[in-house]
């Protein structure tokens, strides 16, 4: 076992005194330049003024000299759409805000205070040696707290441990009026509980950047013996197949993910690869592996260059990755031990890996349905399959209870993600899925969004107008916008 | 803005009873919540055509335009962004006019010339103003093959096509950089209430064959487009023909 240091301890000690104040004093203007920012997706692309911050006056003078068009917070750009980019407006971009700035270990649960452009790569690199965990992991490692706390995101762990936000103990946020506010994660269970500070947490929390900028957060932990996961492999013959083991087994695990086959069509529609584990402990690690448990496996093949045509992804590339992805899969294998990029992040081995779908990009298309409408989930993925646009990357899960923030993305139910890249006719295969959402009281995730319109956003998110309350509390000019905002008409 | 598949989400028509402009707003209304500006002359037919879009599920503004009153345009193009920004702007509004009167009447040749040429240009530079503060959106300027080569049979209305097709094509250059672009779009003879009464030309098109490659183009982020196609390979023919020649074809 680790020896976990007693006291907090300070991993990095050169750290500016940003602790928050009532107003913070300005700076003078900041260096701007125009230009074209885009989402992860790369479709949707549009130009601003990049402030890069790195301090909180730093951003409060941004703020203060808006074009009048706004201002967005933006970490490593690895939302889908439009969320981070403000079109003619200021983006901040707040990367530099990168100090991990306390580490309490002897607390229960163990805490970090971080600044909001850290990356989960780098937290989790500095919190493994103590033996610390980052609680709720989402597919890449290159995202920001504040992009995490933002867009509330979720993992392979959803069902277990909630989502992102569910950890925040607290989180320092710069609003309109140019105050910092720090605010702590309120007790008790409902909405009208809440008061204007409890209710701004939690509209924060997936608030997607728009009640301010996240500038400092207070995290929860868990702890780890190691660096390693036990991972029970099945294949599944078809969806029904997959869905049936994912509802009896899913409870007997922290972690569980499903990918899928979106090509194939007829007997073996929908066969699969469930993937489910647990932290490994350091008694079930190889003897090699016990010399170094906490170590950090990371292995990074290189950047993706900028050389690839639009159909790259076409039903031969797509046909013979699905094929070799779900053969590579054995049947049925218990209790291997992988490292982290092999369990979370297996696309992390690459930077860039977007520039695979050509110029024109690709969308993510991801939903969540109530546990009661498994007929439409399966529809939509029928859909989706039928529909003649291909997508190699897709992921299936079961969702555990969402949670006080009435922009979160996670509910009760199941989520179905896939990328498909852009053509001709996918804007009509987006729109019927939405539909089909809706009507089972589902919805999309804002995070990867590109293109729903505002009365499909506005049917599934019916708690909307609380967060529109507080927003329009602390930001009634609706100084903080982005794309996604007017596109969504917020 | 115009999301990641290509759709708008709001569709400013600068002539909006023409029927090319409203075949465009129909087929990006096709998937609801598209809001729309309507800006034409007040009456009977933009009452109508709003009317049609907002059975389509659009949300509709009307916005009164007047062509000739360039003392108007401001208040025109400033009413077109009041309740938001504008992703698509369609600059529609257009003239054929009498070609043999237009040549020998001072004062129709005039018409044709303010119509087609003027107003297109204040409205452009208006329009681009606006765009650029937003930067984002597409100018989808209407042109014609009229103006590609001008010829006898209909020369002032060519002409002012030709100044009109080369106003947008150098506002597409200079607003690069900016996030707006501009698409300049040439169809051929339109059967449309502009054209009615006229024999159809060889390579006519209808409306909505021109909205639907319009739609496409702007998707697909082009600058100039010919509808139907084969017109590119046509006019490019026909520009090189010399003169001795091209005022004895049929054209």
């Amino acid at each position: 076992m680790n020896d976990f240091p007693a006291v907090r301890d300070d991993v990095r000690s050169d750290v500016p005194d940003i602790r928050p104040s009532a107003v913070v004093e300005e700076q003078p203007p900041l260096p701007q330049q125009l230009v074209e920012l885009h989402g992860w997706g790369r479709a949707a692309g549009s130009m601003s003024h990049l402030a890069s911050i790195d301090s909180v006056a730093g951003a409060v003078s941004a703020l203060r000299q808006g074009s009048g068009r706004g201002v967005t917070p933006r970490g490593l750009g690895r939302s889908y759409g439009d969320a981070a980019q403000n079109a003619g407006g200021t983006t901040l971009d707040l990367t530099h805000l990168n100090k991990i700035l306390a580490v309490d270990v002897a607390a229960e649960p163990a805490t970090v205070t971080v600044q909001a452009g850290v990356s989960l790569d780098t937290l989790m690199k500095a919190l493994l040696p103590f033996g610390l965990w980052v609680p709720v992991l989402p597919g890449t490692r290159q995202v920001t707290i504040g992009g995490a706390i933002a867009a509330d995101v979720h993992g392979k762990n959803h069902h277990t441990q909630g989502s992102f936000g569910n950890h925040v103990r607290s989180l320092d946020l710069l609003t309109a009026d140019g105050a910092v506010r720090t605010l702590d994660r309120p007790g008790g269970g409902s909405w009208e509980g809440l008061d204007d500070d409890g209710r701004l947490f939690w509209a924060t929390i997936g608030g997607m950047g728009l009640t301010g900028a996240i500038v400092e957060a207070v995290v929860e932990l868990q702890r780890v013996e190691t660096a390693y996961f036990t991972v029970d492999t099945d294949r599944c013959s078809d969806i029904d197949d997959l869905m049936a083991r994912m509802s009896e087994g899913d409870e007997d695990y922290n972690y569980s993910v499903a990918w899928f086959d979106a090509v194939t069509r007829g007997k073996h529609m929908g066969r699969a690869v469930l993937t489910r584990g647990d932290k490994a402990k350091l008694s079930q690690l190889e003897p090699k592996q016990r010399r170094d448990p906490l170590k950090f496996v990371a292995p990074s093949f290189g950047t993706i260059p900028e050389v690839f045509p639009n159909r790259m992804v076409n039903k031969l590339t797509a046909k013979a990755f699905s094929e070799f992805w779900y053969r590579k899969a054995p049947q049925h294998r218990v209790g291997e031990l992988q490292n982290i990029t092999q369990f979370f992040h297996p696309l992390d081995i690459v930077a860039e890996w977007n520039r695979v779908y050509g110029p024109n990009g690709f969308l993510q298309y991801q939903f969540a349905v109530p546990f009661d409408a498994p007929e439409t989930f399966k529809r939509c993925f029928e859909m989706i399959v039928t529909s003649g646009h291909l997508s190699c990357l897709n992921v299936l899960k079961r969702f555990g209870p969402g949670n006080l923030s009435p922009l979160s993305f996670p509910m009760p139910g199941w989520t179905l993600t896939v990328d498909l890249p852009i053509e001709a006719g996918l804007d009509k295969l987006c729109d019927a899925l939405d539909e089909e959402v809706v009507g089972a009281g589902g919805r999309v995730y804002l995070a990867k969004d590109s293109r729903l319109t505002a009365g499909r956003f506005r049917q599934m998110y019916p708690r909307l107008d609380d967060f529109l309350s507080v927003r329009n509390r602390v930001d009634p000019q609706h100084l903080f916008s982005s794309d996604l905002a007017r596109r969504l008409e917020l | 803005m115009i999301n990641a598949t290509g759709n708008p989400g709001s569709l400013l028509l600068l002539g909006g009873t023409s029927d090319i402009a409203l075949a465009i707003a129909r087929r990006y209304a096709g998937r609801g919540g598209l809001r729309v500006v309507l800006a034409a002359r007040p009456g009977e037919r933009r009452t109508a055509a709003a009317a049609e879009l907002t059975g389509l599920g659009c949300r509709v503004q009307e916005v009164d335009l007047d062509a000739r009153d360039h003392a108007s345009h401001a208040a025109t193009v400033e009413a077109a962004f009041s309740e938001g920004d504008i992703d698509v702007a369609v600059v529609a509004f257009g003239l054929l006019g009498d070609a043999e009167q237009a040549w020998q009447d001072a004062e129709h040749a005039l018409e044709l010339a303010e119509v087609n040429y003027t107003a297109p240009v204040h409205l452009g530079v208006l329009l681009a103003e606006r765009l650029k503060a937003q930067a984002h959106g597409v100018i989808v300027a209407l042109s014609s093959v009229a103006g590609e080569r001008v010829r006898r049979s209909n020369f002032v209305y060519g002409s002012t096509k030709a100044g009109f097709d080369g106003f947008y094509l150098g506002l597409g250059e200079a607003l690069r950089g900016t996030g707006v672009r501009v698409l300049v779009v040439r169809p051929g003879f339109v059967k449309s209430k502009m054209t009615e009464g006229l024999d159809a030309a060889p390579l006519a098109a209808t409306p909505e064959e021109v909205a639907e490659a319009t739609v496409d183009a702007v998707a697909a982020k082009k600058e100039l487009i010919w509808v139907p196609v084969p017109m590119r390979f046509v006019m490019s023919g026909l520009r090189h023909v010399p003169r001795p020649l091209f005022r004895r074809l049929p054209v």
